[in-house]
């Protein structure tokens, strides 16, 4: 909340991203920060318990995606994997158009991340380490932005959209989302701490001009932190809801979550096939989350130091 | 910001030798020879160049944010203030008829409106203070040196991976009244199977425990980020004062988190006010009424429902400059609990 974090915050950050990769161990053991006591069994105990509520509705959506309807129809519900799962698989794919909604979602998931990354980068350099006229007060309009809903502007957008014949159509849920301001907070604190500005006055005295000091100074300076705002981005932008929901629909050209929301509604709704495409279109983010779980719990931590 | 660099800096240093009086006096001199004349406004071009872009340069690399945010944020902003001031229809979204403030004095006596206001402060308190309680003690022990700490991590944020959609809708069928997995659950101890979705407090409780499910561990985790940042020297005077874990805990972990703390309350609250998705997926297939006597429908919902089912735009306009309005009242009272905190701290 704060724009100037205290010092006891801010000293923590720029450790966890900005060191050197040759001193990068894996959580120095410093003596300033931070408890060192060792986890008794109660510790494990009760974060076993947490891993098992957090994971256990998921795998309960893989268990009831490979059973069908009659058998979640009956008492006790089913605790293992049954052998309907790639038949379920296969009618959600089609009944939700799956392939599309999928494919969809990675266009517009990565387009706003791009996006997002590029110009929260500038805005945040400008902010951090460049001069200007202005700058405080729109830096607090930045700020002030974070605040407001997206419920505000739909009605609006809506509006928008019928009238450039938008709707259904990918762009209208990628621009509106394109730019945040937490994308350029999160850049300026990043940078404000990582670049140190006499490296950008030492391009500039070898004749730079602002582009090379962009490329050459500015981007691998902030690599960490865009790969961290890139794939917080991302994960929020393939869950989006609201603005997607009205944007878009079923049969046009839906993300997977408006896909998902059209999935089962027969005369009696199919629960083994809704199940199966809540996995698929869960799925993807979970590899990812698998693959990069330790950079993403490193970037939700630098953000909420930054924060 | 002093140590922002000059913008002059450079400039005099590579136009030094040539003219000193950097790109000003170049050409007033008598004439030279033609080579010399041609690199000196060369030069000279480069550095008005170089200055130019030393000073809009700035501009341009803030130029696409306020542009987009211009464009999708603060007009459509603007613009639902207007539109609330007017009767709009969804079927025809520019005929728009002026009727003042009729809108709000209409909300003022909607029973529904008030329903919606009261839902999204029950559901808000039960998703948000258990989720913070919880998180904080979940952070509490990942604070712990572990085994497999980086595993109870990313397993605690596995949920914040799940879309609102996948999550609604495997808790649907958890909440299930004949089969679902609670329920079998709570007859195993004896409890009579319970209507989550009929209910109107069940229904806030199922709709709650969902947002808990997705952002306890998030919270937690940023609370683990602060509590590492934690000068480890204050729990050793701690415990050389005879303090035990759980005053260590209460007299040294909370008051240093105390501005994280702030920052997830305001966060989730702002959550909570916005909550959508939950409750339009929490009912099946039955649209965005919020449960058939509107027993979990949320602001958010209402606003949808008043825009999308019933066509009103303007109405919905004017629900979402209520929202607004609010989130500025809790933007104020969180400014006055910080200052308040400061001024504690000026004390101690």
């Amino acid at each position: 909340m704060s724009i100037a974090p205290s010092p006891a915050r801010e000293d923590s950050a720029p450790r966890t991203l900005a060191t050197p990769p040759g001193k990068r161990s894996r959580r120095p053991r410093r003596s300033g920060a931070g408890r060192q006591l060792h986890g008794g069994r109660i510790t494990y105990a009760v974060l076993g318990v947490v891993t098992f509520i957090s994971l256990f509705p998921l795998v309960w959506t893989a268990i009831a995606a490979s059973r069908n309807n009659t058998r979640l129809a009956e008492t006790p519900p089913p605790f293992w994997f049954g052998g309907n799962l790639f038949k379920n698989l296969e009618i959600a794919w089609t009944d939700a158009n799956m392939g599309s909604a999928l494919l969809n979602t990675l266009v517009v998931a990565g387009t706003v991340s791009v996006g997002t990354v590029l110009f929260s980068t500038l805005a945040g350099f400008a902010f951090a380490k460049l001069r200007f006229r202005f700058k405080n007060a729109l830096l607090l309009l930045v700020i002030g932005t974070m605040m407001v809903p997206p419920q505000l502007s739909v009605v609006p957008l809506y509006m928008m959209v019928a009238k450039l014949s938008w709707s259904d159509q990918l762009q209208a849920v990628i621009l509106p989302t394109l730019v945040t301001a937490f994308g350029v907070f999160f850049m300026r604190q990043y940078l404000l701490q990582a670049l140190p500005t006499e490296i950008i006055e030492a391009a500039r005295v070898d004749g730079a001009n602002s582009l090379r000091v962009l490329w050459h100074v500015v981007f691998p300076a902030a690599r960490p932190a865009m790969a961290v705002l890139g794939m917080l981005t991302f994960v929020q932008s393939w869950n989006d809801f609201f603005w997607p929901i009205i944007a878009l629909t079923q049969n046009g050209s839906p993300t997977v979550q408006v896909a998902l929301t059209g999935l089962g509604r027969g005369y009696i709704p199919d629960q083994s096939v809704i199940m199966a495409g809540a996995l698929l279109g869960t799925l993807p983010l979970l590899i990812a989350f698998v693959v990069f779980g330790k950079q993403i719990v490193g970037g939700i931590m630098q953000g909420a130091v930054k924060g | 910001m002093a140590s922002e660099f000059s913008a002059a800096a450079p400039s005099s240093v590579e136009e030094g030798a040539a003219a000193p009086a950097s790109g000003v006096a170049v050409a007033s001199g008598p004439p030279q020879d033609p080579g010399r004349e041609a690199a000196d406004r060369r030069r000279e071009r480069r550095s008005r160049w170089y200055r130019r872009d030393v000073k809009w340069s700035p501009y341009a690399f803030i130029a696409p944010f306020f542009l987009f945010f211009a464009a999708f944020g603060l007009f459509p902003l603007l613009y639902t203030g207007w539109a609330s001031l007017h009767r709009v229809e969804l079927t025809a979204p520019n005929d728009m008829e002026w009727i003042g403030l009729r809108n709000y004095t209409r909300l003022l006596d909607d029973e529904f409106f008030w329903n919606a206001l009261q839902n999204t402060f029950t559901i808000g308190i039960l998703s948000t203070v258990p989720q913070l309680l919880m998180a904080l003690g979940i952070a509490h022990l990942l604070n712990y040196r572990l085994r497999g700490s980086m595993f109870f991590r990313v397993a605690a944020l596995t949920p914040y991976a799940t879309s609102v959609a996948a999550a609604t809708l495997v808790f649907v069928m958890l909440f299930g009244r004949d089969y679902g997995m609670i329920n079998w659950f709570l007859s195993l101890a004896g409890f009579e199977h319970i209507d989550w979705q009929n209910g109107s407090f069940t229904s806030q409780l199922a709709v709650s425990s969902i947002v808990v499910w997705r952002w306890t561990g998030y919270n937690a985790l940023i609370y683990l980020a602060a509590m590492q940042s934690i000068p480890s020297d204050l729990y050793e005077s701690a415990a050389l004062d005879g303090a035990s874990r759980w005053q260590q805990f209460l007299h040294v972990t909370l008051p240093s988190l105390r501005p994280t703390i702030l920052f997830t309350v305001v966060v989730s609250t702002i959550g909570a006010i916005q909550l959508f998705g939950e409750p339009l997926l929490f009912n099946g297939g039955g649209g965005a009424t919020g449960g058939s006597e509107h027993q979990f429908q949320t602001l958010g919902l209402y606003l949808y429902e008043q825009g999308w089912t019933n066509l009103h735009l303007g109405r919905a306009s004017a629900i979402a400059w209520a929202m607004f309005l609010l989130l500025i009242v809790i933007g104020l009272v969180s400014l006055a609990v910080t200052r308040w905190l400061r001024r504690g701290e000026g004390k101690a």
